[in-house]
């Protein structure tokens, strides 16, 4: 079994990646990061740049973790991707990080937490950034 | 001195409280729709002209005048922070701007766009002030067979000078003149009006630029979404230190000096004098092993010719009705709409207008220093809205617009049909401005020509009017006849030399 890791480069991505691999050591499962970004404006923030998975790497290699990584842009929310590849593979756990949204900002820009909380068919641990 | 009273009574009517925010919404539209690859200040004036046919008409040329001079200050923080040029203006900023930004050097080179642009535009809004009394005056004296001889060089040098291929550009020019020439001619005769009664009147350039510009982007991103994003590179606050304001200035002077007169005449704007100040720059620097490297004289240069040129776009805009780029045609097409002549009477029958307009430049030219020196960080998060957003609401805005000119279905599907010729032209390299200044100009053209021809009888020699018609007829025969002339004269002589 896998546990599958939501990751983006923020604070938040970084805590969810912490508590991922302390869960995976638990467990003593494997670890894939997935990040995602639809692709279709000029600029996402989410989207992590090639140093930064380079580096997740190499923190994960040297916490002896097995891992792998997966960058998708395909259009896609990253919610629809992750419950994909929970429905399509052997994950045991998500983890993803949350933060505080407003109404407002909820109902305009939706929210992938939400969507991944409520349709993942496996547990799903929630992280805040501190 | 009259001039300057007239710019004096421009600035008292443009620091009322409703046209300063009309100027301050304005440049930040223009800075929006400058940041934004693919959405320039063409399509934007295209898509606000049936919105603003309830303003004033001085009001209206503020908000534009705004929107023009906002777009080459936005472009700037795209090419440098994303490696993108926001517009075409700005393409050579990205060069040595990007470079600059990946050296960790981004706030520099921001502030030296932001402040080279502020000077430039004002040294090039002084010589316009200087400049244009005299071209007016010159432009008086004008007749007919002068200014569709005048016309006439405006299509030639855009097709022939710009671009990659003249062919291209001639195709491009002739779609323009024949969509222009579509409707009920002064005689009374029906052209191209396919037994359809709603082309009668023509087709509305407001339909023609939206569909042209917008619809036909809109189709292109739709059948080319690249699904990958770029990195915007983080900075903080421009600022420049000691050692920047000692190599930008000469740049900035130097860029204004290339850009005016090269944005005057009609050869496209900013393009080819902000790649002569690049090139100058890197010719003239203390430093060149930067060049490539991320150098900031490569930056201050073109930035600051790119708003010159703008300045320099409004001399013939405003003192002979003739557009050297796209947005001054749209802006064109707005002072007909408004039914105003463009032209050099312009100034004596519209001066409180055209003044206001003038000072309003200032202002806005400060405006947007304000707006983007301190603000550049926060205008390249517009880079995250999701482009699919982005082009249904110019789709939205270009459908209302079109449907609103004239309140009838036809137009909508005009615009559709414009829009796929959009994309067409796109799809196969055709240049859009010569087809645009086509559309706008030819009819004018057209006027002209009958008019000379009307005076002599018919007989062609009425075409030739005084001495100017006979240099600039010199000048169009030279460039047309340029490939020949490097063929025929200008090898042989060279290879000539070489061998003796």
């Amino acid at each position: 079994m896998t546990i599958l890791v939501g990751y983006v480069p923020s604070a938040l991505g970084e805590a969810a990646l912490r508590a991922a691999v302390e869960q995976a050591r638990f467990r003593d499962e494997s670890l894939l990061v997935v990040n995602t970004s639809r692709g279709d404006a000029y600029a996402d923030p989410r989207l992590a740049p090639e140093a930064d998975l380079e580096r997740v790497v190499r923190e994960l290699t040297a916490a002896g973790v097995p891992h792998a990584v997966r960058q998708l842009v395909r259009g896609r929310d990253a919610a629809e991707e992750i419950v994909e590849i929970v429905e399509s593979e052997q994950i045991s756990l998500v983890v993803i990080g949350i933060r505080h949204r407003t109404p407002v900002g909820k109902l305009i820009m939706g929210s992938s937490a939400q969507e991944i909380l409520l349709r993942v068919p496996c547990p799903v641990l929630a992280v805040k950034a501190h | 001195m009259d001039n300057l009273g007239n710019l004096l009574d421009g600035f008292a009517n443009v620091l009322t409280p409703m046209n300063l925010l009309i100027s301050l919404l304005g440049v930040t539209i223009g800075t929006a729709v400058g940041v934004l690859p693919g959405i320039g200040p063409a399509m934007t004036v295209a898509l606000l002209l049936p919105v603003t046919y309830g303003m004033e008409p001085t009001q209206a040329f503020i908000l534009f005048a705004g929107i023009f001079y906002g777009g080459m200050y936005g472009g700037s923080t795209t090419s440098i922070l994303l490696n993108t040029p926001g517009e075409s203006s700005s393409v050579v900023t990205a060069i040595e701007g990007n470079k600059m930004a990946k050296a960790g050097r981004a706030a520099q080179a921001l502030a030296t766009a932001a402040i080279g642009s502020f000077i430039a535009g004002t040294i090039a809004t002084v010589l316009l002030v200087v400049a244009i009394p005299p071209v007016v005056a010159f432009a008086v004296s004008l007749g007919s067979p002068d200014y569709f001889a005048l016309m006439l060089l405006a299509f030639v040098s855009v097709t022939a000078v710009l671009g990659a291929s003249r062919i291209r550009g001639l195709a491009a020019l002739l779609l323009g003149l024949v969509i222009g020439v579509i409707g009920i001619d002064q005689s009374g005769q029906q052209r191209l009006t396919l037994g359809i009664p709603q082309l009668a009147d023509g087709i509305d350039v407001v339909v023609v630029a939206v569909g042209i510009f917008a619809v036909g982007e809109a189709l292109w991103i739709a059948a080319h979404l690249r699904r990958k994003s770029g990195e915007v590179i983080p900075v903080g606050q421009p600022w420049m230190g000691r050692e920047d304001w000692k190599r930008s200035w000469k740049p900035w002077l130097r860029g204004t000096a290339f850009g005016f007169p090269f944005g005057a005449v009609p050869a496209g704007g900013a393009e080819i004098p902000t790649f002569l100040s690049y090139v100058t720059e890197k010719k003239l620097s203390k430093h060149p092993e930067q060049f490539g490297k991320g150098a900031i004289e490569g930056v201050a240069g073109p930035e600051a010719a790119n708003n010159a040129s703008a300045a320099g776009t409004l001399v013939p805009m405003l003192a002979i009705g003739l557009p050297t780029n796209a947005t001054a045609a749209v802006m064109l097409a707005a002072f007909e709409g408004y039914g105003i002549q463009p032209g050099p009477l312009l100034f004596s029958r519209e001066s409180s207008l055209v003044w206001t307009l003038i000072a309003s430049l200032f202002i806005g030219n400060l405006l947007l220093l304000v707006l983007n020196l301190p603000l550049a960080p926060a205008w390249a998060r517009l880079l995250r809205i999701p482009r699919p957003y982005l082009y249904a609401g110019i789709l939205f805005f270009a459908s209302m617009g079109a449907y609103a000119v004239n309140a009838q279905p036809f137009d909508l599907f005009l615009l559709l049909i414009l829009g796929l010729l959009g994309f067409g032209m796109r799809r196969f390299g055709l240049p859009v401005l010569p087809m645009i200044v086509g559309i706008i100009l030819g009819p004018r053209a057209e006027l002209h020509g009958r008019r000379a021809l009307q005076l002599s009888g018919g007989e062609l020699h009425g075409l030739l009017g005084g001495w100017v018609s006979w240099v600039i007829y010199t000048v169009v025969a030279v460039v047309l006849l340029w490939p020949l002339i490097g063929r025929f004269l200008v090898r042989p002589v060279r290879e000539r030399l070489v061998t003796s």
